[in-house]
């Protein structure tokens, strides 16, 4: 089996999902990532250069409104799931020094 | 009576002459789940009381002559589905405290009927995961057999239903989420057309191939539900706008003149023999009632369940994105700095079957792999599309095992995740096309455990399925079976 996804690999890819994985995720997700893309090699078998992709099902139309002003959520409901908000505003830890 | 028991429509028949009150029949449903549920597990909130206060309401509305298709009628709800006010968390601690402040439009339709809102079902991290074991909130059993899983992700609304625990149950289907479970616990399960129902308040997964849709006792109640939930929804646009029918009215079409496609792909191997049994023993059946069969090859199968384990995790990678711990959901305790806050939250708040898809799909989608992988596997998408159009020139639906085998042990498939994924492997390539499918049961095998029949049909061509569903059911006995629930200790 050639190994698609070494440890670096792993690690890259969750940094770019912004996760960071203990060392046993990262372990048994190599193996098991690798087991699942090899599997996936089954698409090599076909040739398909000249279809096209689907990315959607339905017919792909834009759907437009007129441009009014409805009423949605109050600031109040919306805030009661932050974790943390103040002053009426979502609440991030410290961004610039 | 034990008016648990029933289905919805023989409730609403009783309700609508006055034998049984709204309050009766949610009492003896939350009496029922005082009995099992600590041997089932299918909720992860119980509204008892906005129950009994909704069956009160529900009362009233009775007596006033103004009742709907479910009025007073115990539902549960998928616990990624948005009931205001109501903790909605898809089965994960990132979402353990969340509280919609809104109602998803199923909801919203459903809730002009009056019905009864049982509570919240359990499921897989946000429905991914075809087993329920990846619940945050512990595994679900199987009430036919309680040492084996309910299929999944919708496996708490499918358990619930088949335990008596509720009437009838909303679900969603990415790729078999409803007809597997429904399967494994010898219930009807519907996935409809994608675009027949709004998905407006559905927590999101892989947008292009998720559908709410129905686990009921029976056909005729599915075909109410169905009713009930469908139509286009401005807050959706991937609705779709076409009339909805009145599916109950339309279910005695019968299956006189109909034709059958068994696609062969499906049946090439691999499949339990008592699951092929019961699956050849239902086109029998229908073959007696007046429908004809003949074989038809969707010559893509094969690749369908590669192309859809790309898809679904590369749209997960980028819907899960927004869980960042800032405007709601889980938030990690000190973090030093924003992007270690970020990370942190998401590697705390995500299960390991969550990671295990971002991951796959984040690494899909870059550069560098993009065209060898999701790029080929939409090529793949459109393939699989084509087979459904050609095949349904020669015949009406199609019809296949639902899932390969009956129900697997808790515990049995947990270390290998690309076994998990073939158990999807019938039902992934009607959600990759957007066509509706619907399991019924069929039989059982020498273990009790239920087995079901899945039928495919052109896009929004429910009304047909269900006929033959309904055509089936009327002159079987599989679904008036009901398990009998055992602990597991007492077994040993």
């Amino acid at each position: 089996m050639v190994v698609k996804l070494g440890k670096e690999e792993v690690e890259k890819v969750a940094e770019l999902a912004r996760l960071d994985l203990i060392e046993f995720e990262k372990d048994i997700f190599g193996g098991q990532l690798n087991t699942i893309l090899d599997y996936f090699d089954k698409l090599k078998e076909i040739e398909i250069s000249e279809v096209e992709p689907t990315s959607h099902v339905s017919v792909q139309r834009n759907v437009f409104r007129e441009d009014q002003a409805v009423s949605a959520f109050s600031k109040n409901d919306l805030l009661q799931n932050s974790p943390d908000s103040k002053k009426g505003c979502f609440r991030v830890p410290k961004i610039i020094e | 009576m034990d008016l648990y028991r029933l289905t919805i429509h023989e409730l609403r028949e009783m309700l609508r002459k006055g034998d049984v009150s709204s309050r009766d029949i949610t009492k003896s449903v939350f009496s029922r789940i005082r009995d099992v549920e600590s041997e089932i597990g299918a909720f992860i909130t119980l509204m008892e009381q906005e129950g009994l206060d909704f069956s009160d309401e529900a009362d009233k509305r009775i007596k006033e002559g103004k009742t709907g298709e479910l009025t007073g009628i115990p539902l549960a709800i998928k616990d990624n589905i948005c009931i205001k006010g109501v903790k909605t968390t898809c089965g994960s601690k990132m979402l353990e405290n969340y509280r919609p402040p809104y109602d998803g439009t199923v909801i919203e339709k459903v809730r002009k009927n009056t019905p009864i809102f049982v509570g919240k079902t359990n499921m897989d991290e946000f429905a991914m995961g075809s087993s329920t074991e990846t619940s945050y909130f512990g595994v679900t059993h199987n009430p036919w057999d309680l040492e084996r899983v309910p299929g999944g992700s919708s496996g708490g609304s499918a358990s619930a239903v088949a335990a008596d625990e509720c009437i009838g149950a909303l679900g969603s289907d990415t790729g078999g989420s409803i007809r597997q479970p429904a399967a494994f616990c010898g219930i009807v399960g519907l996935k409809p057309t994608y675009g027949r129902v709004s998905r407006f308040g559905l927590v999101a997964f892989a947008s292009s191939l998720d559908q709410i849709g129905t686990l009921t006792k029976d056909v005729r109640d599915c075909a109410i539900l169905l009713t009930v939930i469908s139509g286009y929804d401005s807050l959706d646009s991937t609705s779709i706008d076409v009339e909805v029918q009145d599916y109950e009215r339309n279910l005695d079409g019968g299956v006189n003149g109909l034709k059958i496609g068994v696609p062969k792909e499906y049946f090439a191997g691999g499949i339990d023999p008592a699951v092929e049994k019961a699956v050849w023993g239902a086109l029998m059946e229908l073959e007696k009632l007046g429908a004809t069969y003949k074989e038809v090859s969707l010559p893509h199968s094969d690749y369908a369940l590669a192309a859809y384990y790309l898809i679904a995790p590369a749209e997960t990678s980028s819907n899960l994105a927004r869980y960042d711990g800032v405007k709601y959901g889980y938030r990690t305790s000190g973090a030093e700095g924003l992007m270690n806050m970020y990370v942190k939250t998401r590697s705390e708040g995500f299960g390991q079957e969550v990671k295990r898809r971002i991951i796959l799909g984040t690494y899909a989608l870059s550069a560098g792999y993009y065209d060898a992988y999701y790029k080929k596997a939409s090529q793949v998408r459109t393939l699989v599309k084509r087979d459904f159009e050609e095949g349904f020139k020669e015949c009406d639906v199609m019809l296949t095992p639902t899932v390969p085998t009956p129900a697997f042990k808790i515990g049995e498939k947990v270390g290998t995740p690309l076994q998990m994924y073939f158990t999807d492997i019938f039902t992934i390539p009607a959600n990759l096309a957007g066509i509706p499918g619907i399991s019924i049961p069929c039989g059982f095998n020498k273990d009790e455990l239920p087995i079901g029949v899945q039928l495919l049909g052109r896009h929004f061509d429910e009304a047909r399925l269900l006929q033959v569903a309904h055509a089936f059911e009327q002159n079987t006995d599989y679904h008036l079976k009901k398990p009998v629930i055992r602990s597991v200790k007492n077994k040993n």
